[in-house]
């Protein structure tokens, strides 16, 4: 087998999982196995990092998104006992999901018209950012950058965007203490202390 | 021999995955099923950040996703926080439930 016909056997099992789980998400009625529907998506997008030479991100995906957020996602529905089925066939709004497909579907087709129309403008995939090292030859015969992802990944965020790295951190530090603010139990003025 | 796997492929199923995040937002009525699909859409655009940074040879792409997941984080935490303490108030609220911002 040759590796085109092996990448094409990872692009379309990626993909399938990835819409898969996405519509599991919309479809499944149980807020908990929706979650685990996210979990089959973020997997998928994982997948698909890899195969781009993104190591990194796809290891960072599976970490932080299917690691935490998925959990925190699912640690919220245990919580709130919201675990709980819920009756999908009714509508509150009798033509909103027309509405939203029609949406939905003139959206796909105008990407995708646009991705086709702008055709050879986009390239092709090229070798360079993955984790190859000097010297080493990449998928197409040529000799594929010194820097591993990792290296790569690093030098861009800590010299040319190092400011908005500080400010992220700024934004979780706020994110986190504005979290604990909104959740704490306050208590009530004026009770006896 | 067949070609090899195209950067237009990636954007197209980067489009799928968000027009069915975009549609499960306009459709469930659930806020922490509409909060999944916000992360549907956002990986939908960092599948696009990434093909095309693997197609333009440029780092900065797979940069920009990383912030995005930082931002995807804290995004989470506090949309669940406020999320949590508006079902202690009302359990089972939907997000037709939470038309007004009334406690």
């Amino acid at each position: 087998m040759n590796t085109t016909a092996l990448e094409y056997i990872v692009f379309f099992a990626a993909s399938l999982m990835m819409l898969g789980g996405a519509v599991g998400v919309v479809l499944f009625r149980n807020p908990v196995h929706a979650a685990l529907g996210l979990v089959l998506t973020l997997f998928g997008v994982a997948v698909h990092f890899v195969a781009q030479e993104a190591h990194f991100l796809a290891a960072v995906q599976v970490i932080v998104y299917a690691g935490a957020i998925v959990v925190l996602f699912l640690f919220v529905i245990m919580l709130l006992g919201v675990d709980k089925a819920v009756d999908l066939t009714i509508e509150p709004i009798p033509i909103q999901r027309p509405l939203a497909a029609v949406m939905t579907v003139g959206l796909v087709g105008l990407i995708t018209a646009a991705v086709v129309k702008a055709g050879d403008a986009i390239g092709t995939l090229n070798p360079g950012l993955g984790i190859d090292v000097a010297g080493d030859i990449g998928r197409d015969g040529q000799v594929v950058s010194s820097d591993g992802n990792i290296q790569q990944l690093a030098r861009n965020l800590y010299n040319d965007h190092v400011l908005a790295f500080q400010l992220t951190s700024v934004l979780l530090i706020v994110a986190v203490a504005g979290t604990v603010l909104l959740t704490r139990k306050w208590p009530k003025q004026g009770a006896a202390a | 021999m067949i070609a090899a796997i195209e950067p237009t492929w990636y954007l197209i199923v980067a489009s799928l995955l968000f027009g069915i995040g975009a549609f499960g937002l306009l459709v469930r009525r659930n806020p922490l099923v509409m909060f999944m699909c916000i992360e549907l859409m956002l990986n939908a655009a960092n599948l696009t950040f990434v093909a095309f940074a693997t197609s333009l040879g440029d780092i900065n792409g797979q940069t920009a996703v990383f912030f995005v997941l930082v931002v995807a984080a804290a995004e989470v935490v506090v949309g669940l926080g406020i999320l949590v303490s508006i079902l202690r108030r009302r359990p089972g609220a939907t997000a037709d439930d939470l038309a007004e911002l009334k406690g």
